[in-house]
């Protein structure tokens, strides 16, 4: 019998580990999500960016003029814009990252029901969600230059080390995604998917973003010190302000521990999250 | 009159069977409404009032801004925005539901319920969301010390006013909708998100450019947040600007509920 | 020679404590139409899930082309084109689109999948469509969609879960054409149904399947011979007469079941029947005479009451 060109195509891969979950084309996922921006979700996924730069104009500038210059958490000075825009750039890439990994994903999975389709064929469920992961961190990196090409030139980012912030973003976006798909397998109905969001108000609120932690007593701030968008503040902060020291490799520490965790339970769960 | 009409009379008041309708399901979400409706005031006043409060006192001292404290400044704003929040929320999601998620505006329009009735009982329904809303709220600004003056009180009615406006213009909106994915790119970042950053609500409307003050002008936060400093700390407001502040609302109030009446017929006829 | 291209033997699933497929075995060979009819609940669509590797049987043995789908998940499913019961279009995308991107998941490449598209667009009679979103589609329009969608790999096996449902009688059979044509083919189709015209026009071979049980197997007709008579009279006395004129109906024929609303006498020949009804003096409101249908069959397996 002749072989189909997919029956060769899967044959290939049989054999190697993991190769009833894996296999090996989440490509195809991120050419699904490629091919739906081109031709409707762009003006949903684009303008996403125009959300941190609002919150820059209005805080940084309008909020900044009764505030003036503060103290970084390093001894310098900064303009009270330059001390948010890395918050906010933080706190985008976070939420980019988790409604991608969590509403959207409950979406395709119990609405739309594209998760079943993609499943019919070859694909393995690791492919899906290393594919759909791909296309969040894709979006964030775009999300991430759009922003520092807007605060850049406003004189925002003093430091040449600012550009890592760009990579940074991208690694903190991951951290979040993993960890969002993760809680998202563990849940089944909107009313819990609804806890996401009343999870996100007071992480976004009380991490930093808008002030040092200086303004809260000692236990507060030990608290926020172990959310993970503190670490992700603090680390784009530090790049962008260009106040490098070892403090910053323990952020990148925290995102990897968060990314890897994430990525474990993601894993051990993908026929509760994708075959349900 | 024949034996039928004599048996099922077109109810009168049509609006409040479709009220006692949405009641029901909207009781089903109350811990979610509940823990937003309290959380959101306790977490912005903290974060924004006291957190960025303590930065601008640091810098300009405690009364700075509008001769008050930051977070009574902010109070009257974040107040109104909760009103107007809440009214949208419980107006755009029925809407959307009813035209195009589950259609059951098309299995009550089969009963003597009219597209009319059933705006108004949604309408209604969001007006007894934002009341509640409004008075928890309330109640935690009153905690924090942010509504001492005498005519506080006035501060509620003027919130609910500001929700019922805007949740007016948006029933309107909803039902025009059939892309819903656009439908909540558009309000939540080229609508909401600007009206709650740039209405005078972080700092007073005049102290921004010339050019980024017309946002305020159009934005009924801005109009009833003036109306709520008025009555909260007695914010200088002249007469004059009272009454086009409520004209501004009741003239969004008013249009918004014609057309939306208008479309939700229309719609439903179709 | 035939070649099994599917066994299932013992396979169980439960759901919690509910058991949905309770130890059932069959086989299906190679070019070969297979049917598994049942109500809501039988326990069909579990079945095919198990066998398409998109769901984990609790128990028993199951080979897909020699393959355990436990196992080899994505392999298995590189043979297979599933239509399942809802459609699961990609509804941001258009008719094209969807075509190319289902093909893309195979690992396809682009110039392979784009000398299909037309073929597959003119199969499902969708080639003015072929840039419309799929949102805008009608009902059988998206299901003709997803039936060439699951061509696209070029399968050995289809697996159809209530391909007609929903569908317009013009809609039905030219999805039944299509079906028709791919099984010429030679490729194999499983499918499920409740509509027992689709089930006798489309099957060779057919199982009827209860709570999680196989209750009867075998072709249309031999499931017609063994459990129904040739033909059936119904009569019909009026809904408050029927029970009452029932005993003298019962001796005329080899099986009666009363309804409420009429009468159905199973026999060989109806006519004859009906004759003697006549000459015995009843005076039945209406009757109608016809062939037995695998419906009846179905009805008799798996009883008339409402399964939820």
């Amino acid at each position: 019998m002749l072989l189909s060109a997919a029956v060769a195509i899967a044959e290939r891969r049989s054999g190697k580990p993991g190769d009833h979950y894996y296999a090996g084309r989440s490509r195809a996922v991120v050419e699904r999500s490629y091919i739906a921006f081109k031709s409707s979700t762009w003006f949903v996924i684009l303008s996403g960016f125009v959300e941190p730069v609002l919150y820059l104009l209005s805080f940084g500038y309008g909020v900044g003029q009764f505030i003036g210059n503060i103290d970084s958490g390093t001894g310098k000075m900064v303009s009270y814009a330059a001390f948010i825009a890395p918050g906010l750039l933080a706190t985008s890439a976070m939420n980019g990252a988790i409604y991608d990994s969590t509403w959207n994903v409950f979406f395709k999975m119990h609405e739309s029901r594209l998760y079943h389709g993609m499943l019919a064929t070859s694909l393995g469920p690791l492919d899906v969600a290393l594919g759909e992961m791909a296309w969040a961190l894709l979006r964030g990196l775009v999300y991430a230059m759009g922003f520092m090409i807007v605060v850049a030139p406003l004189g925002l980012i003093p430091s040449w080390w600012g550009i890592l912030a760009i990579p940074a973003a991208v690694l903190i976006a991951f951290g979040f995604a993993a960890f969002g798909m993760a809680v998202t397998s563990y849940f089944t109905t909107f009313q819990q998917m609804g806890l996401i969001n009343i999870a996100l108000l007071p992480i976004f609120l009380f991490s930093g973003a808008f002030y040092p932690l200086t303004v809260f007593p000692g236990w507060t701030q030990a608290l926020i010190k172990a959310l993970p968008l503190w670490h992700a503040i603090e680390l784009i902060r530090g790049l962008t302000l260009g106040a490098i020291d070892m403090r910053l490799f323990g952020h990148v520490l925290y995102f990897l521990v968060m990314i890897a965790g994430g990525l474990f339970f993601t894993t051990r769960r993908l026929n509760a999250l994708f075959m349900r | 009159m024949s034996a039928v009409e004599k048996k099922r009379p077109v109810p009168r008041f049509g609006a409040l069977y479709v009220l006692e309708a949405r009641m029901k399901s909207m009781l089903k979400f109350l811990w979610v409404i509940s823990a937003i409706a309290i959380l959101n005031p306790v977490l912005y006043l903290v974060s924004i009032g006291l957190g960025v409060g303590t930065l601008i006192t640091n810098n300009i001292g405690p009364n700075g801004i509008d001769g008050v404290s930051y977070l009574v400044f902010i109070a009257p704003a974040l107040l109104a925005t909760s009103a107007i929040q809440g009214a949208m929320d419980e107006v755009i999601f029925p809407t959307l539901d009813g035209f195009k998620w589950a259609r059951i505006f098309y299995g009550i329009n089969s009963t003597p319920q009219t597209g009319s009735t059933i705006a108004a009982g949604v309408f209604l329904t969001a007006m007894v969301r934002t009341t509640l809303s409004v008075l928890a709220y309330s109640g935690i600004l009153y905690l924090f010390g942010a509504m001492d003056s005498p005519h506080s009180y006035l501060a509620i009615p003027i919130a609910i006013f500001a929700g019922a406006s805007f949740g007016a213009v948006m029933l309107a909106f909803a039902s025009h909708v059939n892309n819903e994915d656009m439908f909540f790119t558009i309000v939540g970042r080229f609508l909401i998100g600007p009206m709650f950053l740039f209405s005078g609500t972080f700092y007073p409307l005049n102290t921004l450019p010339i050019g980024l003050q017309f946002f305020g002008w159009i934005s009924p936060l801005w109009h009833a947040t003036e109306l709520g400093r008025f009555a909260t700390y007695g914010h200088h407001i002249s007469t004059t600007m009272v009454i086009v502040h409520v004209i501004f609302l009741l003239t969004m109030l008013v249009l918004g509920l014609i057309i939306a009446f208008r479309q939700y017929t229309k719609r439903l006829a179709k | 020679m035939s070649e099994n291209l599917i066994e299932v033997r013992g396979l169980t699933k439960k759901y919690g404590d509910f058991l949905a497929v309770d130890g059932i075995d069959f086989i299906v060979q190679k070019s070969e139409s297979f049917g598994l009819l049942g109500p809501n609940g039988a326990g069909k669509s579990t079945t095919m899930r198990i066998i398409a590797a998109t769901s984990q049987r609790t128990s028993g043995e199951v080979s897909v082309l020699g393959k355990d789908p436990e196992i080899q998940g994505p392999q298995i499913r590189a043979h297979l084109g599933v239509v399942p019961q809802q459609d699961n279009l990609d509804t941001q995308l258009t008719v094209t689109e969807n075509l190319y991107i289902y093909g893309r998941y195979f690992g396809l490449s682009k110039k392979f999948i784009n000398s299909k598209i037309s073929d597959l667009l003119e199969f499902a009679q969708l080639e003015e469509k072929r840039d419309t979103k799929v949102e805008a589609l009608s009902g059988g329009m998206k299901r003709r969609l997803t039936i060439a969608r699951s061509l696209v790999s070029e399968p050995d096996i289809l697996i159809l879960d209530e391909p007609t449902t929903g569908l317009d009688p013009q809609a039905r059979h030219i999805l039944w054409d299509r079906l028709f044509r791919l099984k010429e083919d030679g490729i194999t189709l499983l499918l499920t149904t409740h509509y027992m015209d689709e089930a006798e026009q489309l099957c060779d071979r057919l199982i009827v399947m209860d709570k999680g049980r196989i209750m009867a197997e075998g072709n249309p007709a031999a499931l017609i011979k063994k459990y129904s008579t040739k033909e059936v009279l119904e009569v019909r006395f009026g809904s408050n007469r029927n029970a009452v004129m029932a005993p003298a109906m019962r001796e005329l024929c080899e099986r009666i079941e009363v309804l409420p609303d009429r009468i159905l006498l199973y026999t060989e020949n109806a006519e004859t029947v009906l004759e003697n009804i006549v000459a015995a003096g009843h005076h039945p409101n209406t009757s109608l005479v016809r062939r037995t249908s695998l419906e009846d069959v179905f009805l008799r397996l798996t009883g008339r009451s409402l399964i939820e």
